[in-house]
């Protein structure tokens, strides 16, 4: 689970040296807009040393390359799949098509490799208006689609629409992916708020995200993590209510209660099923203690 | 009856310059500051020689002094901190006599106690009467507090004021007073305002050194010492400052107001004092334009002198009330010992100012650094020179991972059953080599430029000539 994932790019020695020691969840380690075209091998290799030196442990690794049809993406998938990173970001992913394109390559770097077919899952960053109209088949196309991760400043562009902080352009594009991804039982992330000076204007937008139905949301900059995964952990009320949820259901079925109520209000089945949601999000972050 | 005398030659004069004699400086212009520069050119106008600098600070601005040093003006340096541009001549060899470092408190000692004695001091005052009392408080150039130079006022065999704001008799209120002052002497500007005081100090945005102050504000929660009537000082730069930033929000949810902010006060222990986190401030020191207003303005900011500051041999001091200081390091071994003194190559760039006092004080002492500079680890087997003894040192901080001072097991603990990242030191030492490989140390070995006095007197350290 990812509150966080924080983009690092992959040309950067003295950032990935110190990717890890920022709190967030999951790093992207960036082998696409972050990096020049004439620095992509240069990036691969810094990328290689840096996995096998630091491991990063504690966080979900994942590298982004670059897309298909580029040069690059085929030495991408071949170099960093033996890293074994929990997963690759395929981008500017635009159909199901594409996800098998991916596939079939990441599979044949694993064999080669020796890892067991996949060991190494996806993360489609949807960031076309393509993409997004399939996000339901792009999300089902392959078993190793693990989340579906929304990228907004290239949709504007393609959606010619102007970029907001408010985030209006892309309120039908983040209802459409969650509403794919969370079909297909999968994760999915939000884009990240990309002006680092504007600690409120982070807030707001996570917020919202984890309002919307988003996993968790990506940063530009490490100073965002924080807020980040402040917006996405069950708040000390949420995990008490949720408790209280779920002990009054005991006692309802203790007692053999067809229907139960807390404080006045009827605890029906999505109530408890967010309540038993909350109680494990905050078990896996260590602020509940229990079985998952 | 007046002490205005129509000129620095004049004054020098009256008081008896000749060669051989100790001349003292305070640094509260710092990087701004134009009297040394003034009076050393005023003495080898005069022909005079073999003088001793006693200055409580030196820095680039004071580069001219490398050719009074060459010509035999200046022979001997007595000093608690000397920038880079400085420091390179030194470490270069330029200076026959070795440089004697000592802290802040250290050097309050010496003076209070005869050990050290000034011929004249010369005392830059941004603003004083005809008669000699002076404040940092008004004038061009406003430095707020003066409590490096009340020991060379109240000690030094004579003392000149050096002005460039003259105001009606009697200035109040008077860090230097009268009652010590032989010569006052206006001069056009005593110094740059622009070198003296940044406007204001911000937080710095390095992710890297907000991980370890942040990790910094953890420790200090941890530690048992956050509560009712806390303490506290910071330095004004990199991850020092910014545990301010972290420790805001956690002295709210605790509801607790401390007892004081400590040292050189920054704009933002001064936000803090004036939204009751603090109830007072004591000043040594002044960095930025908000604290120079705050101490004028504001009674509960109030000046200290650098003996009520951190003199070891004081019946109490500040330091030895403070529960938690926060410093940086250059370098740090495993046994704790702390190098401000040099860089890695052993070149001179720093000083204790009041590292080693304020570790020797407080209840709490702690390093913050990153885990590797410019790719060579800051933990090492030894440092290039001890500034601050190891057994005064509570804890290292880095982005990677806190270590612990063996002689502290209830902080051990303590950090441990909080789930903080604790390690022996050795481990973190370790964790950076297999980043950065193991470096080879260059080990200066030259003849000894200077000489690092510990605060109690004691022969701490010898810093020798860089190639």
């Amino acid at each position: 689970m990812m509150r966080s994932m924080l983009f690092v790019p992959g040309n950067s020695a003295g950032m990935l040296l110190n990717a890890d020691v920022h709190g967030a969840d999951g790093l992207i380690l960036d082998l696409e807009d972050a990096v020049a075209p004439g620095e992509k091998d240069a990036a691969r290799r810094l990328v290689q040393g840096a996995v096998q030196t630091l491991g990063f442990p504690g966080a979900t690794l994942i590298i982004r390359i670059n897309p298909l049809g580029t040069p690059y993406v085929e030495e991408d998938i071949a170099r960093m799949v033996p890293l074994k990173p929990h997963l690759l970001m395929p981008t500017k992913v635009a159909s199901a098509e594409d996800v098998t394109a991916i596939s079939t390559l990441v599979a044949q770097a694993e064999q080669k490799t020796g890892l067991p077919q996949n060991t190494v899952g996806l993360i489609p960053l949807l960031e076309t208006a393509q993409g997004i109209e399939h996000a339901l088949e792009i999300a089902r196309s392959d078993p190793r689609v693990k989340a579906l991760f929304l990228g907004a400043e290239d949709l504007s562009s393609d959606l010619q629409a102007v970029r907001s902080k408010e985030g209006a352009e892309i309120a039908y594009a983040r209802g459409r992916i969650v509403m794919a991804a969370r079909a297909a039982g999968i994760d999915v992330y939000d884009t990240p708020f990309t002006d680092v000076n504007d600690d409120d204007g982070l807030q707001q937008d996570a917020a919202l995200a984890r309002a919307l139905g988003f996993t968790g949301k990506a940063a530009i900059s490490p100073r965002h993590v924080a807020g980040i995964n402040a917006a996405f952990t069950p708040s000390p009320g949420e995990i008490s209510y949720a408790r209280e949820v779920l002990a009054v259901i005991e006692e309802g079925e203790r007692l053999g209660k067809g229907a139960v109520s807390l404080r006045g209000k009827m605890i029906d089945k999505p109530i408890v099923d967010r309540a038993r949601k909350v109680l494990q999000t905050a078990v896996l972050l260590g602020l509940e203690r229990g079985a998952l | 009856m007046s002490k205005l005398f129509p000129s620095l030659e004049d004054a020098l004069r009256h008081c008896g310059l000749r060669d051989g004699m100790t001349l003292s400086f305070h640094h509260h212009l710092r990087n701004g500051d134009g009297v040394l520069n003034i009076a050393l050119a005023e003495a080898a106008r005069l022909g005079i020689r073999d003088l001793t600098l006693q200055a409580s600070s030196l820095f680039d601005v004071h580069a001219p002094l490398i050719d009074h040093i060459k010509s035999g003006v200046v022979t001997g340096i007595e000093t608690n901190y000397m920038s880079s541009g400085i420091g390179r001549a030194i470490s270069r060899g330029v200076l026959k006599k070795p440089v004697r470092f000592r802290s802040h408190g250290g050097r309050a000692d010496a003076i209070d106690s005869g050990r050290v004695q000034i011929d004249i001091a010369v005392i830059a005052a941004p603003a004083a009467d005809c008669m000699g009392n002076a404040n940092g408080l008004h004038g061009p150039a406003a430095c707020g507090s003066l409590g490096y130079a009340m020991p060379d006022a109240l000690h030094a065999k004579h003392v000149i004021v050096v002005t460039d704001h003259i105001v009606p008799y009697p200035l109040m209120p008077a860090s230097i007073e009268e009652i010590t002052v032989d010569c006052v002497v206006q001069v056009p500007s005593i110094g740059d305002p622009k070198g003296i005081v940044s406007g204001t100090t911000q937080i710095t945005r390095d992710p890297v050194a907000l991980a370890i102050s942040r990790m910094a504000a953890q420790v200090i929660q941890h530690s048992g010492l956050l509560k009712e009537g806390f303490s506290f000082q910071t330095g004004a730069g990199g991850a020092s400052l910014a545990v301010t930033q972290y420790l805001r929000p956690l002295m709210r949810q605790l509801q607790i107001t401390g007892s004081f902010g400590l040292g050189g006060i920054t704009g933002y222990l001064v936000d803090m004092l004036q939204e009751g986190y603090f109830r007072t401030l004591m000043d040594v020191q002044c960095f930025d334009l908000k604290a120079v207003e705050s101490i004028r303005d504001n009674p509960l900011h109030q000046q200290i002198s650098a003996t009520r500051y951190a003199s070891p041999s004081a019946k109490s001091t500040a330091v030895n009330s403070l529960d938690v200081v926060v410093l940086g390091a250059t370098e740090i071994d495993t046994h704790f010992n702390v190098n401000v003194h040099t860089d890695s190559n052993g070149q001179i760039m720093g000083g204790s100012g009041g590292h080693s006092d304020t570790a020797a004080g407080a209840k709490l002492s702690m390093i913050v650094a990153p885990l590797f500079r410019a790719r060579l680890p800051i933990v090492v087997d030894q440092v290039l020179c001890n500034s601050t003894p190891g057994h005064t040192v509570d804890v290292l901080v880095t982005q990677r991972g806190i270590a612990v001072n063996p002689l502290r097991a209830d902080l051990n603990q303590a950090l441990r059953d909080a789930r903080l990242p604790v390690y022996p030191i050795e481990e973190l030492k370790q964790m950076a080599q297999r980043i950065t490989g193991t470096p080879h140390t260059a080990r200066p070995r030259g003849r000894v430029v200077a000489e690092v006095e510990y605060r109690d007197g004691s022969l701490l350290d010898t810093i020798r000539a860089v190639d």
